[in-house]
């Protein structure tokens, strides 16, 4: 079986912000684990069950954009419902006029006894923003406002 | 590599407009040398691309405590005439993000031995950390209220005394505010956030008055001595301030063209002042700003009940009351006069402090004859400073100077070189009681992560803009 390549890694790029590159071999692979990467800033992802699912569904004429309209999305429902997600299935569909997104995200309402927190991200930036196609899947460079 | 600079004068360094095309006015720094060797080199970058943006006047500004920034560097002031933009970037996105300090009639000996109790009663009554939920449940057409009206809401609600504002930058109150011109998503986002204190570098702080540089102007604040305890207050407006510059920021994206304007970096993106957008934009902002003093007054009513709860005594008896209040992240619109320039200008300040001299018709009336106070927050390890704007301010600096130390270090660096359980051990050691969300972020935090405060706020007083008051050390703090 071949060894499973790498999710994500924080990245040290700023000071006073947080930054990671994720990694995916398709890019519903990538959209999941940039989900992972972003929750795993703001709390250890094994703290948190998945008890509650939502669904979202978004679209764009570009997947750079649609990526970023992702992580926005998570940033927004972590905030209006108080919860933490730390599974994400993703499906992202490219059409020839725009990119599809329709994802079931699994979490639970924050619980500070419970959560070994992190730090809370206030919104996902362009800047320095990777989207990178690679020979065999895809990778993605994001700095979260902290 | 730092560009090659003009020495105005001590602590003031000029780079002229021939350094990059499209510079519009030459930027100025403010730093010792020391600060200048430290300051990272996007600082340069950015400060001479805002001197880029049109309708700036003067000179792009960097304060002492600089460092990179989305666009615009933290520590940046602008100021625009009436043709000229504004910009998110330049008013960051924790819109009114500031600092308040609260002033006690009580002594580091009547309080040292009940600080845990205080920080645990902190914990329990200001919500803190990651996404955390307020106590006060507002419906949408309070929430607009708490937009419109700010700290004064929270007066007539119960949740403050009837001069607290007195003692707030515009009252607590931004004119023009229009809650229609903000998304019901970032409503969405902010409306059960009233109250609480977020996380990064946002914190609640118990701390002890260490030293009085002017013991008259400091006795006109309300501080009296040395050992007397006072709370300073860092945090913003939460959600809902980032969500209303995230809306504009990208709404202004998609019309920059329709205007002509072009930016050297996308987190610049600006419209006309005088547009619909523009204005739109103002109005909202005025919302999150309203929306964050009325946070941090929310949090000065907890933080009332807690010094009751603990001593035993009403807040009254213990001299619980504001010192200042002031918006570190705003754009104002402001008459100033300097260097040949006169008029009103859009003042954007990011990582910047209003800093009025005496005399200014802004300052709430207590202020008028002695200066705005400005309070200056350190690292949790360090200390903090209570300032006071100088007329140096007016003749250099559209009345701005620095907010705090500023990073030095990124968050994962930090958290490479410190274990957030041996900095609250190590602190627990120097005499500092630390209850964090996240004993990750409190590592990102440690004082190593930022420059050295004394140096940062010196620089300002060599220059003549801000002079220090008072130093303040932490005894104890909440953070997210």
């Amino acid at each position: 079986m071949a060894e499973q390549s790498k999710q994500f890694e924080i990245l040290d790029l700023i000071p006073g912000e947080a930054a990671f590159r994720a990694y995916g071999s398709t890019l519903s692979e990538l959209f999941s684990n940039a989900a992972s990467a972003l929750f795993s800033v703001m709390v250890e992802l094994s703290s948190v069950e998945d008890k509650v699912e939502r669904i979202v569904d978004l679209d764009d004429p570009d997947q750079e954009s649609l990526l970023i309209d992702f992580l926005s999305e998570l940033v927004y429902l972590k905030d209006a419902e108080a919860m933490l997600f730390a599974r994400f299935e993703v499906a992202v569909e490219r059409k020839e006029e725009e990119s599809r997104l329709h994802a079931s995200i699994w979490g639970e309402p924050i619980n500070r006894g419970k959560h070994r927190l992190g730090v809370d991200v206030k919104g996902v930036t362009l800047h320095r923003y990777e989207f990178k196609q690679l020979p065999v899947g895809y990778s993605a460079q994001v700095i979260l406002d902290v | 590599m730092l560009p090659s600079m003009k020495r105005i004068s001590e602590v003031v360094w000029e780079i002229p407009t021939s350094y990059k095309e499209g510079m519009r006015v030459p930027a100025r720094i403010y730093a010792t040398e020391k600060l200048l060797n430290q300051m990272d080199a996007e600082v340069i970058n950015q400060i001479t691309n805002v001197a880029c943006l049109p309708g700036i006047q003067g000179y792009a500004m960097a304060m002492p405590d600089a460092h990179w920034g989305y666009g615009f560097p933290i520590g940046g002031v602008a100021a625009m005439d009436e043709e000229g933009v504004i910009s998110p970037g330049g008013l960051g996105y924790d819109l009114n993000c500031g600092v308040r300090l609260i002033r006690t009639n009580l002594t580091e000996t009547e309080v040292r031995p009940k600080v845990k109790e205080l920080l645990d009663e902190f914990f329990r009554i200001i919500p803190t950390g990651v996404g955390c939920k307020g106590t006060v449940h507002l419906s949408v057409p309070q929430f607009k209220e708490v937009m419109v009206a700010g700290a004064k809401w929270c007066e007539e609600n119960g949740f403050g005394w009837a001069k607290d504002s007195d003692k707030i930058e515009d009252y607590g109150q931004i004119q023009g505010a229009d809650p229609e011109r903000v998304s019901n998503r970032s409503i969405s986002r902010g409306i059960d956030q009233l109250g609480t204190l977020g996380s990064g570098n946002h914190y609640c702080e118990i701390q002890t008055v260490s030293k009085i540089f002017d013991a008259n102007l400091a006795k006109a604040f309300g501080i009296d001595q040395v050992g007397q305890i006072c709370v300073m207050v860092h945090c913003g407006s939460r959600g809902f301030g980032h969500q209303v510059a995230t809306d504009y920021l990208r709404i202004f994206e998609g019309i920059m063209p329709r205007y002509g304007i072009k930016v050297r970096d996308p987190q610049l993106a600006c419209a006309p002042f005088k547009s619909r957008e523009g204005e739109d934009y103002f109005k909202g902002m005025a919302c999150a700003a309203n929306n964050a003093f009325a946070n941090r007054q929310l949090i000065t009513h907890r933080i009332r009940e807690a010094f009751s709860r603990v001593f035993k005594r009403s807040a009254e008896e213990m001299g619980i009351q504001i010192v200042y209040d002031v918006a570190h992240n705003i754009g104002k619109i402001e008459h100033h006069e300097l260097d040949g320039l006169k008029g009103d200008f859009l003042v954007h300040r990011k990582g910047s402090t209003r800093c009025f001299a005496p005399g200014r018709s802004e300052l709430p009336h207590l202020f008028k004859q002695t200066g705005q106070p400005v309070n200056v927050g350190g690292s949790m390890e360090t200390g903090s400073y209570l300032c006071v704007g100088l007329e140096g301010a007016m003749r250099q600096t559209f009345g701005s100077t620095m907010h705090g130390s500023g990073r030095t270090m990124s968050r994962a660096a930090a958290k490479r070189q410190v274990w957030g359980e041996e900095l609250q051990k190590r602190m627990a050691q120097q005499g500092i009681l630390v209850k964090a969300a996240s004993m990750s972020g409190l590592a990102e935090e440690a004082g190593v992560a930022y420059k050295d405060l004394t140096e940062v706020v010196d620089t300002m007083e060599i220059a003549g803009v801000s002079k220090k008051l008072v130093e303040l050390r932490p005894i104890g703090n909440i953070k997210g």
